[in-house]
């Protein structure tokens, strides 16, 4: 699959700035594109437009030629954020969280990825306070590793993690894309781990 | 060697937890830690979230919460560090620089926060001066905090260590948020305070910054702490005695291996640690 954003701008609500002006963007799925670009230069705001959470106020971002919005259902898209606190439902046990995962139910993979991820039995009684921030994320990642997924976009998801952990999950994490040819769209603060990790550098600025 | 600033004997600090019914125990964040820091040094605590390094930093500043206990002995500028005396060096010689936003007083303007009220003519001139040299204008002082960037706001915690003379900053994760060429910045105002002759205790949980910036890094895991050693000494794995520091380092993305089949091996480590020390 290809996820393409096309000269697209964005600003938010009736602001004056311009968030994003006239900004492209290819991926292929079994490509790994990291995103370096200035702060403030609006990543996050291009991630969420590439994810279907956001529709830019210009320009258009197509999904093999369709416009995002024009897909049903699951989207083939998926988002990973920084703060996996801000991200799961706080009153809802963790379990939950794996529910939202797009997998039939006796899916075996479902069970190996939170095998690979660490997940163990225990947290999935807990609620989301109940668990370190690099536990959490790990539930994120794997709900958005459905069995549709076919690009997975990820936000700065190990800025807050320890060393240890962000090296566990990106580990897992590129394992887990080469072998489904998933995309990657990945944005961090780390140039050393987007070099590591990924197939293509996009400079924007 | 330059005198020493901050000794940290022992250390521990606990919290009552409330059990089923009327039950209650001591739970231990912090346990017998020890720690020197020297005038002029830099000296960085790095653990993850949980490991106990925030409450390291208000112990020595005097401000646990009321349900919480300290055990051991601090040691500032030669003597005990009482609770007393830091709440009256607190500004004076004795600074804390917090994590984030919520620290600054919502409905205070920031001029006031950094400055006390009705500051002196000679102190507004030094507050100028030391906003003019942190990028600030002078109008800034008149904002409130929501009225500023997160990068701003950063640069006035590290104002209000600046004011006086400070014999010891601890800065709480000064750089989360920041991107890489702000936190460069914001350490480099670090050095100059150490190269001033103030100890300082960064306490982060990014060990990469912490070995550009530091002299001795200590490494904190569970509340306890595993490993003390040069910044130096952490180029290579095998000066290191713990296997949680050795993976750490391996975990550094410049040391990854970008063809392997895996990134970089850090085994069975944070199963191991989790069952060692409990979390």
């Amino acid at each position: 699959m290809r996820l393409e954003a096309r000269e697209v701008s964005f600003r938010y609500g009736d602001g004056k700035r311009k968030v994003l002006d006239r900004v492209s963007l290819t991926v292929e799925s079994e490509e790994r594109i990291g995103l370096i670009a200035p702060s403030g230069f609006g990543k996050t705001t291009l991630l969420k437009l590439l994810a279907g959470y956001e529709r830019p106020n210009s320009g258009e971002v197509l999904l093999d030629g369709r416009p995002l919005t024009a897909y049903k259902g699951y989207c083939p898209v998926q988002m990973v954020w920084q703060h996996p606190e801000l991200s799961v439902n706080p009153r809802r046990r963790l379990k939950t969280v794996l529910l939202e995962a797009d997998w039939e139910k006796e899916a075996k993979d479902r069970a190996r990825i939170e095998k690979e991820l660490g997940i163990l039995e225990e947290w999935k009684e807990r609620y989301p306070a109940e668990v370190s921030g690099g536990e959490l994320q790990r539930f994120c990642i794997a709900r958005a590793l459905g069995q549709r997924t076919r690009i997975f976009l990820a936000d700065e998801i190990t800025t807050m993690l320890d060393l240890v952990t962000q090296g566990e999950l990106w580990n897992f994490l590129l394992g887990e894309l080469k072998r489904r040819r998933i995309g990657l769209v990945a944005v961090s603060h780390s140039p050393e781990l987007l070099e590591k990790v990924c197939s293509r550098i996009v400079r924007l600025d | 060697m330059e005198k020493e600033i901050l000794g940290i004997e022992h250390l521990s600090v606990s919290f009552i937890q409330y059990g089923k019914g009327l039950t209650k125990r001591w739970l231990y964040a912090v346990e017998d830690l020890s720690l020197l820091v020297h005038a002029g040094e830099i000296v960085a605590v790095v653990g993850s979230s949980g490991s106990g390094k925030s409450l390291l930093a208000h112990a020595v500043m005097g401000l646990l919460p009321y349900n919480g206990r300290m055990e051991g002995k601090i040691w500032f500028d030669g003597e005990p560090l009482t609770q007393k005396r830091a709440a009256k060096l607190r500004g004076r010689e004795l600074f804390l620089v917090p994590q984030n936003v919520s620290y600054l007083d919502p409905l205070m303007r920031v001029g006031e926060q950094v400055m006390g009220k009705r500051p002196s003519p000679s102190l507004r001139d030094t507050c100028r001066k030391v906003f003019a040299g942190y990028g600030l204008d002078a109008q800034v002082g008149e904002k409130y905090p929501f009225q500023l960037s997160g990068g701003m706001i950063r640069r006035i915690l590290i104002s209000t260590a600046v004011m006086g003379t400070p014999k010891l900053v601890i800065a709480d994760e000064p750089t989360p948020g920041l991107h890489p060429e702000a936190a460069r910045r914001v350490m480099g105002h670090f050095k100059e305070l150490a190269a001033a002759g103030a100890g300082v205790l960064l306490i982060t949980h990014d060990l990469e910054l912490a070995l550009m910036t530091a002299d001795r890094v200590a490494v904190l895991y569970g509340g306890r702490m595993i490993e003390e050693a040069p910044a130096s000494v952490f180029t290579d794995e095998t000066n290191l005695t713990h296997a949680y520091t050795r993976a750490l380092c391996r975990s550094m993305p410049k040391n990854w291996d970008a063809d392997g089949e895996r990134l970089c091996d850090t085994g069975d480590i944070l199963l191991y640690m989790r069952k060692e020390y409990g979390r």
